[in-house]
C-alpha cells in the first residue's frame, strides 16, 4: 500500500485521500454531530436552508437542510456508512465468489468448466440492473438483500477473467516443476497458479466497488433498496426529487458524495490496471 | 455459413436458458400473487378459482410446459393489472424506449468516438487532461442524479440565472398537457432525457476510444504510414479509425445493456412511458407477467445485439474471416 502510494501519480493519490476522507467522515461525523440526523427538530425554522446557511440558532449547515430541517451533511455521511459498506461488501464478496468459480473452472476444465461458464453466460445475458430490479421486486428490500443480489449477479465477470488467467498460468514451467516436485493439485493451484492469476481480478474488484455503490444507490433511488428512515445516498436523492425545483440541493448534495466515491474507485481501478497491466476490453466486459 | 448457424443456435439456446431462469426465479419468490389479486373478503373457493384461472394450481413442471408452449406461440400472458396481453402492453412501451435509446445511442457514439479520438491523438496535452476529468466524472455519475441535476439547472437554475424562456425546458412527460402536441413539443420534451443518456454513454465511449486510439497510434504500421508521407488525416481515418472499428462494434453491442439500464432511471425521472418505467411501475404493482415480459425482452435485445456484433466483426475485420 505504502509502496503503491510512493510510486503513483497525483490523481491516484487524490482518489485514495478522497476515499479515506469519505470513510472517516462516514464513521466520525454522525457520531460527533450535535444533532441526531434521523430526528426531526424545529422543522419550521430549520427546513430547506440552502448550503452554507446559518440557521436562527446560529448553527452552520455545510450542505443545507432538507424538508424536515435535518442537516444534509450529517445525513449524507450517515448514509455513506451504509452505501460504502454495501458497495465494498457487494464487490469484494462477488469478487471472491468469482475467483473461486473461475479458479476451479479454469483448473479442472471439462464439464465443471462448461457448466460454470454457461451459468455465467445466462446471467450476463440479462442487464445486471434488470436482474437486480426483478430480485428486489420479489424479495423484501434491505441491505442484506442488496448485497446478496450484488454477489449473485456480480461474480461472472471476475470468474471469466480468473478462468482465463488460470488456464494460461497452468501451462507455465514453474507449475510443471511444482508438479514434478510432488506438489498436490490443491497446493499447485493455491500456491503457484492462483497468486499469478489474480491481477485482473483485483482491478475488476476495485472498479466493481464503484459500480456496486452505483447499483445500490439506483435501487434505493427507486425505493427497492435501503428503506427510509435509514438514509442511503440513493434514497436521499429520491427524497429530494419532489423538491428539485424549490430546493435542488437536497437531491444534488448526496449525489456529490456518490460521484466522488465512484470517481475515486474508477481512478484507483485505472491506476491498478496500469500497474498490473490488465486488458482494457476484459475489464470493460467485467464491469457491465 | 457454419459459423453463422453455430452462433445462431448458441444465441437461441442462451435465450431459452434465460427464459427458464426468469420463470423459476419468479416462482421461487416468497409471496403468493393470488393474495394480491383476491379481495380480502374472498372465500377459499374464490381463491381456488383465481388460482386455477391463473394456471397456478398445476404442478410446477406442468406450469413450465404450458408457459413454454405459450411463449413459443408469442404469448407472454396477461397483465394482472390492466388485464391486457403482456405483448400488447410491451408493444405500447417499446417504441418510446427505442426512440429515446436509439437517438441517444447514435449521439453517444458520434460524440464519444469524436471526443475519444481527439484525446487519443493529443494524449497528455492540457486539452486531453481537461476532457479526461470531464469524461471520468460524468462516467462516475448515476444517470438519475445527472437527470435531476439537468432538471435543477433548467428549472431552478433557469429562473435564478435568468435564462431566456426558450431554455426553460420541460422536465416531465412527453408532451405539454395544455399546449399543442406537435413534433416540436415532443422534441422539446426529449431534450433533457436524450441529453442525460448521451452524456452518460458518450463519457464511457470516449474513455475507451481514447486508450484504443492512443495504442493504435503507437503501432509500427502507423509510423510507417507517417514515414511514407501519408497526411495526418489519412493516418487517422484509414489506419487508426478503421482498425478501431471492430472493437467499437463490440462495444456498441456491449453498451446496449447500459443504455437500456440507464433508460430505466431516465424514463422514471422524466416520466417517459417506455419499457423502463413500465418495468418499475409493474414491480410496485406486483404485475409479475409484465415484469417477466420486460425482462425477457431486455435479454432478447442483449443476446441478439451480441450475436449481431459477432456476425458483423468478420465483415469489418478481414483478419477475422475464416
Amino acid at each position: 500500500m505504502i509502496a503503491f502510494w510512493r510510486t503513483t501519480n497525483g490523481r491516484t493519490r487524490a482518489a485514495m485521500l478522497t476515499l479515506l476522507a469519505l470513510a472517516l467522515g462516514a464513521l466520525l461525523v454522525p457520531a460527533l454531530a450535535r444533532t441526531n440526523p434521523l430526528a426531526i427538530g424545529d422543522a419550521l425554522a430549520l427546513r430547506l436552508l440552502p448550503p452554507l446557511a446559518i440557521d436562527p440558532y446560529g448553527h452552520f449547515h455545510l450542505l443545507g437542510t432538507d424538508a424536515f430541517g435535518r442537516d444534509l451533511f450529517v445525513r449524507a455521511m450517515l448514509a455513506g456508512r451504509l452505501s460504502l459498506a454495501v458497495g465494498v461488501a457487494g464487490s469484494v464478496l462477488a469478487g471472491g465468489a468469482g475467483i473461486a468459480v473461475g479458479a476451479l473452472a479454469g483448473w479442472h476444465g471439462g464439464v465443471l468448466d462448461r457448466l460454470a461458464m454457461a451459468a455465467g453466460d445466462v446471467l450476463l445475458a440479462i442487464p445486471r440492473l434488470i436482474i437486480l430490479l426483478v430480485c428486489a421486486a420479489l424479495w423484501p428490500p434491505g441491505a442484506t438483500m442488496v448485497i446478496t443480489i450484488l454477489v449473485l449477479t456480480g461474480w461472472m465477470g471476475v470468474a471469466r477473467l480468473v478462468r482465463g488467467e488460470v488456464r494460461g498460468v497452468r501451462a507455465r514451467p514453474f507449475v510443471e516443476s511444482a508438479h514434478a516436485m510432488g506438489a498436490t493439485p490443491a497446493r499447485m493451484l493455491w500456491r503457484h497458479v492462483l497468486p499469478n492469476s489474480l491481477a485482473p481480478a483485483i482491478v475488476a474488484i476495485a472498479l466493481g466497488v464503484g459500480s456496486a455503490v452505483l447499483l445500490e444507490s439506483g435501487l434505493s433511488f427507486l425505493g427497492l433498496g435501503i428503506q427510509p428512515p435509514q438514509p442511503s445516498w440513493g434514497n436521499m436523492i429520491a427524497d429530494g426529487r419532489e423538491l428539485i425545483v424549490l430546493a435542488p440541493w437536497i437531491a444534488l448534495a448526496p449525489g456529490v458524495a456518490l460521484v466522488m466515491t465512484v470517481l475515486s474507485c474508477t481512478l484507483l481501478g485505472d491506476a491498478l490496471r496500469d500497474r498490473l497491466a490488465g486488458d482494457e476490453m476484459e475489464t470493460m466486459r467485467a464491469r457491465s | 455459413m457454419r459459423f453463422i448457424v453455430r452462433q445462431l443456435s448458441g444465441a437461441l439456446g442462451l435465450f431459452w436458458l434465460v427464459l427458464s431462469l426468469t420463470f423459476f426465479l419468479v416462482r421461487a419468490a416468497p409471496g403468493d400473487p393470488v393474495s394480491f389479486l383476491a379481495p380480502p373478503t374472498a372465500s377459499a373457493s374464490d381463491i381456488a378459482r383465481i388460482r386455477a384461472s391463473l394456471d397456478l394450481d398445476a404442478p410446477l413442471v406442468v406450469q413450465y410446459g404450458r408457459w413454454a408452449r405459450d411463449v413459443f406461440k408469442g404469448d407472454l400472458g396477461t397483465s394482472f393489472v390492466s388485464h391486457r396481453p403482456v405483448t400488447g402492453v410491451l408493444a405500447d412501451a417499446i417504441p418510446v424506449s427505442l426512440a429515446l435509446g436509439g437517438i441517444s445511442l447514435l449521439l453517444t457514439f458520434v460524440f464519444g468516438v469524436a471526443i475519444g479520438s481527439v484525446q487519443g491523438a493529443r494524449k497528455n496535452t492540457r486539452l486531453d487532461g481537461v476532457l479526461t476529468v470531464v469524461t471520468t466524472t460524468v462516467y462516475a455519475a448515476p444517470s438519475f442524479w445527472l437527470a435531476l441535476s439537468l432538471i435543477a439547472l433548467f428549472t431552478y437554475g433557469a429562473s435564478r440565472l435568468g435564462f431566456p424562456a426558450a431554455l426553460r425546458l420541460p422536465a416531465f412527460g412527453i408532451r405539454d398537457p395544455a399546449g399543442d402536441s406537435g413534433f416540436m413539443d415532443l422534441a422539446r420534451h426529449a431534450i433533457l432525457p436524450v441529453l442525460t443518456l448521451t452524456l452518460v454513454g458518450a463519457a464511457g465511449i470516449a474513455r475507451y476510444t481514447r486508450s484504443a486510439v492512443a495504442e493504435l497510434l503507437g503501432q509500427q504500421w502507423v509510423r510507417t504510414a507517417i514515414a511514407k508521407g501519408a497526411s495526418r488525416r489519412a493516418v487517422h481515418v484509414r489506419h487508426v479509425l478503421s482498425n478501431a472499428l471492430p472493437t467499437l462494434l463490440i462495444l456498441f453491442a456491449l453498451s446496449l445493456p447500459g443504455v437500456l439500464a440507464g433508460s430505466v432511471f431516465v424514463e422514471t425521472v422524466f416520466g417517459w412511458p417506455g419499457v423502463g418505467r413500465l418495468m418499475v411501475s409493474s414491480i410496485f404493482a406486483r404485475d409479475y407477467p409484465v415484469v417477466v415480459g420486460a425482462t425477457v425482452m431486455y435479454a432478447a435485445l442483449v443476446i441478439f445485439a451480441n450475436l449481431a456484433a459477432d456476425l458483423a466483426i468478420p465483415l469489418v475485420d478481414p483478419r477475422q474471416r475464416r
